[in-house]
């Protein structure tokens, strides 16, 4: 069975992808304005500073929308529909775009506070997925 | 202020036609168009081209249609919002003598007889992808559907949106498709075969999506001086605007609820000098039932949240009070990203709608969204001066 896409870090995501491999989920962030940014850039979306630096996100959000995906768009997903991709608002104020894992996708409900987690998805690549904190009920 | 008058309309087949490149609807539209306006090739002297997505639309189409001396030549993108951009472009060049007579096309042929609708716009992808977009991909985030749920979903939350108030906006539009020559969806649809179709990304349906097409639609736009001597009644262009409400992976940002029709209606209503009371009726950009009902709200034709239960008793659909997406739209009619409700816009402002002619025509509204929510445009269309 084809397998899903597994990501291949590039120069500019390699941080985040070595971060994922270490357990941590880092983001950028720009020290002229305190801001963070997501997904990985070149510089400041909210105040055009550059370099932006690396820091470990906390990993806690909560769920602002998701949605059940039906359709197969690629081999990989063939037997894993219907899967739920999620938009994770973080601590940090990014918003994500993620899965959200130990869920069953009728449970899942906007508002419920997440965490990451990092599956090995092979290739040495680990991607940051989210799961329901502990107490939590969905 | 008449910014610049829609003198021409040319609307080729549209729907599983295959075998034929965009560049080849592209000609066939300008030649209707021109045709419908009583123009000839070489009065034409601006020609803006609005990208697609097989990106086969490029600044050198221009030559394969044979046109010549051309002072006004472009190629422009703001996904599904354009055509506004567009109207824009033209009037103002015109207004500044850069053009006199301007055609605007989209044109796309993305379906073939071995690929659906649904992969039409998705591949060929390259696996596996670097970087983000590799991140993207393994959480399998393909594609606008599933934004576009999303944004609904967070709708339903906030305000108690239902599969119903969905479901009413496409079956309102389907019996306007059925009143189209143009449509490609003429069957009949109730509520309960909107229910049964299929799941797309919940919480949408297939009914809930848009059609993929092969065709084009061209429009001529000229001043409105020169218009008087045409052939058909001028379409004026009012008030237009656009607004894009930025960045969506931002927690103090919620363009999937509160979209760039807020900011760019305003605008345009300004600009045209009248209000959402004189609009008869509304062309709206409707890739999904959703965009309607968000559209409608931000337009302020009821308040945020209150787009469920304002659509619910079917006052878009025929002989309602709100006549909207009156072809059938892209839900019912055909796919061609703005150029489906200006079409539609030009036909009921001149009056020319034959069964589906709506009575109030003296102003009608035309939306353009591109992206998931991202890019938003604005026209105000009237036969008359002001």
């Amino acid at each position: 069975m084809t397998q899903k896409p597994i990501p291949i870090p590039d120069e500019i995501s390699g941080p985040f992808f070595d971060g994922t491999r270490d357990g941590r989920l880092m983001l950028q962030h720009c020290s002229a304005c305190d801001g963070w940014s997501f997904p990985v850039r070149e510089r400041c979306p909210h105040c055009f500073a550059a370099p932006l630096q690396w820091r470990a996100a906390s990993g806690k959000g909560t769920l602002y929308t998701f949605a059940i995906m039906h359709q197969v768009m690629n081999p990989g997903f063939a037997g894993a529909t219907p899967y739920n991709v999620c938009q994770i608002d973080l601590a940090e104020g990014v918003r994500m775009i993620s899965n959200v894992v130990g869920v069953p996708n009728a449970d899942l409900r906007i508002g419920m506070d997440l965490e990451v987690m990092f599956d090995d998805v092979g290739d040495n690549v680990r991607v940051p997925k989210f799961r329901a904190v502990a107490g939590e009920k969905p | 202020m008449i910014k610049g008058s829609i003198v021409g309309l040319g609307v080729t087949p549209m729907g599983k036609i295959y075998g034929r490149r965009s560049v080849d609807f592209a000609a066939e539209a300008i030649a209707l168009a021109l045709e419908d306006a009583g123009l000839q090739k070489s009065d034409v002297d601006g020609l803006l081209i609005n990208a697609n997505i097989p990106q086969d639309m490029d600044p050198r189409t221009q030559m394969m249609l044979g046109f010549e001396n051309l002072t006004l030549i472009n190629v422009m993108n703001g996904y599904g919002s354009t055509a506004g951009a567009m109207m824009q472009y033209a009037c103002m060049a015109i207004r500044e003598g850069l053009a006199n007579t301007v055609v605007l096309v989209y044109a796309d042929a993305p379906l073939t007889p071995s690929r659906g609708a649904g992969a039409s716009y998705s591949g060929p992808h390259r696996f596996p992808l670097g970087g983000m977009a590799g991140l993207k991909a393994h959480y399998g985030d393909f594609g606008a559907n599933l934004g576009y749920a999303m944004a609904a979903q967070r709708h339903m939350h906030l305000y108690g949106t239902t599969e119903d108030h969905l479901g009413a906006i496409a079956v309102g539009q389907r019996k306007w498709a059925q009143m189209s020559p143009w449509a490609q969806m003429k069957a009949p649809m109730t509520m309960e075969d909107h229910h049964n179709s299929r799941w797309i990304a919940e919480p949408l349906r297939l009914f809930d999506c848009c059609l993929v097409s092969n065709g084009a639609v061209a429009v001529v736009v000229t001043s409105a001086e020169r218009a008087q001597d045409l052939k058909q009644t001028p379409v004026n262009v009012l008030g237009y605007a656009t607004c894009s409400p930025g960045d969506h992976l931002r927690t103090d940002r919620h363009p999937a609820v509160e979209t760039g029709a807020k900011r760019s209606g305003e605008m345009a209503f300004q600009m045209a000098g009248i209000t959402r009371d004189d609009i008869g009726t509304c062309q709206l950009y409707d890739c999904y039932t959703y965009t309607v009902l968000v559209t409608l709200e931000d337009y302020g034709f009821c308040e945020k949240g209150e787009g469920g239960p304002f659509v619910a008793d079917g006052k878009l659909g025929p002989g309602g009070s709100l006549p909207t997406n009156t072809g059938g739209g892209q839900l019912s009619g055909y796919y061609m990203w703005a150029f489906t409700p200006l079409s539609e816009a030009v036909v009921q402002a001149r009056g020319q709608g034959g069964a589906r002619q709506v009575p109030s025509n003296d102003y009608v509204l035309v939306s353009g969204n591109g992206g998931i929510l991202n890019f938003h445009s604005t026209m105000i269309l009237s036969r008359h001066a002001s």
